[in-house]
C-alpha cells in the first residue's frame, strides 16, 4: 500500500507530478476544442435549417463524413494528412521546408471537426424547438434578421440545447484519451508510460479511469449548475 | 344552370413561382456544394488511379480481413452485452438498494471513462493478476488481446445497453402492467411476453445508434494489437508511409456505417408498421 503511495505522490520517486500535467492537457484540449466546435455546430446547423436545399444538403454532406468516421480515423487523417497537405504548401514557397504538425493542434482540429457535427444536430433539434412565431414577432418589432438570431432566438436557442449539448462534453472529455494515440503527452499517455516503468498497470490505468470519472462529476455538477442559470427566469412549480 | 359557368373563373394553371433570387445563402450553399463535388469527384479519380498500383495489390486483401475483425468484434461485443445489460438493468430498477447501487456503479463507471482507457485497464491489468487467472484457469482467456478486447467492449457495450432498456422499459405505460397482473400473468412472463417486446420497438433506434458507435468506437483496438481494419490500415502506412492506407479506410468505414444505418431504418420502418398512421 505504501509503495502504491510513493508511486502516485509528488516528487522525485512519484508520479504524480506528469499525471497532473497530463490532466492539465487533457482538461486544456477538450476546452479549447470546445468553442471551435460550437461555433462550427452552430453554423452548420443554420445551413441545415435554413430554406436553401444547397445549403442543407453541403451541410448533410459535412456531417454525415464525420459523424461516420471513427474518431481515431479523423484524428489520424488530420495529423498525417495535415501534415503532408502543409509540407506540399511550404515547399512552394521553400524548397525542400518541412513543417511539423502540433500533436495538439490536430487533436484539437480532429476534436472539434467530430464536436461540431454531433452539435449541429443539437442546435437544429433545438431549432425545431422555437415556434415560428418567435421570428415573427422579431420581424413585426422591427428587428433585423441577424438581431433577431441574436437577441430573440439564440436565448432560447442555447437553453434548449443544453442538456444535449453537456452530453457532448463530457463525450469530448471521453474522447481526447484517442489523442495519446498520436503522442500528445495527456493524461493516458502518462498513465501509460507510468505503468510500463514501474509495471504497475492497474494502479495507473485504474487511477486514469478514476480521475476520467472524477473529471465528469466534476462537469456534470457544473452542467447541472449552468441548466439552473439558464432557467431562472421559469416559473418554479 | 348556366349561370354558375358565367360567373365563376375558367380554370387556370396556378401562377408560376417568382424567379428565386441569388442570395446570400443561395449562393453560399452552391459554392460548398461545388466544393464538395469537386472533392468527391478529386477522391473518386484519385481511388480510380490507385487501383492499379501496388499499394492497392498488396493490401486490398488485408482490409477485407480487417473489416471482417471489426464486425466479428463488434458483432459478439454487442451479443455479449445485450445478455449481460439485461441483468444489469433489472439490477438497476431494483428496490434493494445495494443492487441498484452496484448496477448504478457498474454503469456510471463505464459510461464516464474513456473506452480506451477501460481497454488499457484490462489488457495490461490483467498480466498483474496473472497468478490468480492461472488458479481459476482463466489466463488463456486474459492472456490474449482479441479476448481482452472483446470482453472490454462487451462491459462497455452492456452499460449502455442496460440504459437504454431501462429507458425504452419506463417509457412503456404502466397500465400495461397491471392489465397483465388483472389477468393473473406472473411479473417474470409479463416483463418478457408483454413488456420487453413493446420496450424494444422504443428501443430500436437507440440500439442502431449504439451500434455505429461501437463500429466507430472499435478503432481503438489497433492500439492494443489487434488488426481490425484501422489495425491494417495503421500497418499497412508504418510500411509504405502512403497516405491512401488512410483514405481507403475512411472510404470503407464510411461504407460499413452509412449501410448500416441504411439498414437500420429500412428495418426500423419494417417493425414499426403497425404503429403508422397514414
Amino acid at each position: 500500500m505504501n509503495e502504491a503511495l510513493t508511486l502516485i505522490s509528488f516528487g522525485p520517486d512519484g508520479w504524480g507530478d506528469e499525471i497532473a500535467r497530463g490532466v492539465l492537457v487533457t482538461v486544456s484540449l477538450a476546452l479549447a476544442s470546445l468553442p471551435v466546435g460550437l461555433v462550427l455546430g452552430f453554423l452548420i446547423a443554420l445551413a441545415k435549417n435554413s430554406g436553401e436545399p444547397s445549403l442543407r444538403a453541403a451541410a448533410n454532406v459535412y456531417t454525415t463524413i464525420f459523424r461516420g468516421l471513427p474518431e481515431l480515423l479523423t484524428l489520424f487523417l488530420v495529423y498525417y494528412g495535415g501534415q503532408m497537405l502543409l509540407n506540399e504548401i511550404a515547399r512552394i514557397f521553400v524548397t525542400g521546408a518541412t513543417v511539423d504538425v502540433n500533436s495538439f493542434i490536430a487533436g484539437m482540429v480532429a476534436l472539434s471537426l467530430v464536436f461540431s457535427s454531433y452539435a449541429s444536430e443539437a442546435f437544429l433539434s433545438a431549432f425545431r424547438g422555437i415556434k415560428q412565431g418567435q421570428y415573427e414577432g422579431g420581424y413585426a418589432l422591427g428587428l433585423s434578421r441577424s438581431l433577431t438570431m441574436r437577441l430573440v432566438i439564440l436565448p432560447q436557442l442555447i437553453r434548449l440545447a443544453l442538456p444535449a449539448l453537456g452530453n457532448l462534453w463530457l463525450i469530448l472529455l471521453k474522447e481526447t484519451a484517442l489523442v495519446s494515440a498520436i503522442g500528445l503527452e495527456d493524461l493516458l499517455r502518462w498513465a501509460g508510460i507510468a505503468a510500463r516503468v514501474t509495471k504497475e498497470p492497474f494502479l495507473f490505468f485504474g487511477g486514469a479511469c478514476v480521475i476520467y470519472l472524477i473529471l465528469a462529476i466534476i462537469s456534470s455538477a457544473g452542467l447541472t449548475r449552468i441548466e439552473a442559470w439558464t432557467k431562472r427566469g421559469e416559473v418554479s412549480r | 344552370m348556366s349561370w354558375v359557368s358565367d360567373r365563376t373563373l375558367a380554370p387556370q394553371p396556378a401562377p408560376p413561382a417568382p424567379p428565386r433570387g441569388w442570395t446570400a445563402s443561395r449562393i453560399a450553399g452552391h459554392v460548398l456544394m461545388a466544393v464538395w463535388i469537386l472533392a468527391g469527384a478529386n477522391l473518386l479519380y484519385y481511388l480510380a488511379s490507385n487501383v492499379m498500383s501496388d499499394f492497392f495489390r498488396d493490401y486490398w486483401e488485408k482490409y477485407l480481413d480487417g473489416i471482417v475483425i471489426t464486425l466479428q468484434l463488434v458483432g459478439l461485443s454487442m451479443v455479449a452485452g445485450a445478455a449481460l445489460s439485461l441483468p444489469v438493468a433489472l439490477a438497476r430498477a431494483s428496490r434493494k438498494p445495494f443492487l441498484s447501487g452496484i448496477a448504478y456503479a457498474y454503469v456510471y463507471f463505464f459510461r464516464g471513462t474513456p473506452l480506451l482507457a477501460q481497454t488499457f485497464l484490462i489488457y495490461y491489468a490483467a498480466g498483474s493478476f496473472r497468478p490468480f487467472f492461472s488458479d481459476i484457469g482463466l489466463w488463456w482467456f486474459f492472456r490474449d488481446a482479441w479476448y481482452c478486447a472483446i470482453f472490454a467492449f462487451t462491459l462497455n457495450t452492456a452499460a449502455y445497453q442496460a440504459e437504454i432498456l431501462r429507458g425504452a422499459v419506463q417509457n412503456v405505460d404502466k397500465g400495461q402492467w397491471e392489465a397483465a397482473a388483472a389477468l393473473g400473468i406472473p411479473k417474470g412472463v409479463t416483463f418478457l411476453k408483454v413488456i420487453l417486446p413493446q420496450a424494444l420497438i422504443v428501443a430500436l433506434r437507440p440500439y442502431g445508434n449504439e451500434l455505429v458507435l461501437m463500429i466507430k468506437g472499435s478503432a481503438i483496438v489497433s492500439l492494443v494489437t489487434i488488426y481490425d481494419l484501422m489495425g491494417e490500415t495503421r500497418r499497412a502506412y508504418s510500411r509504405t508511409f502512403d497516405f491512401q492506407a488512410y483514405i481507403w479506410a475512411a472510404v470503407l468505414y464510411l461504407l460499413v456505417v452509412e449501410a448500416l444505418r441504411r439498414v437500420w431504418d429500412q428495418m426500423e420502418l419494417r417493425l414499426t408498421r403497425h404503429l403508422r398512421r397514414s
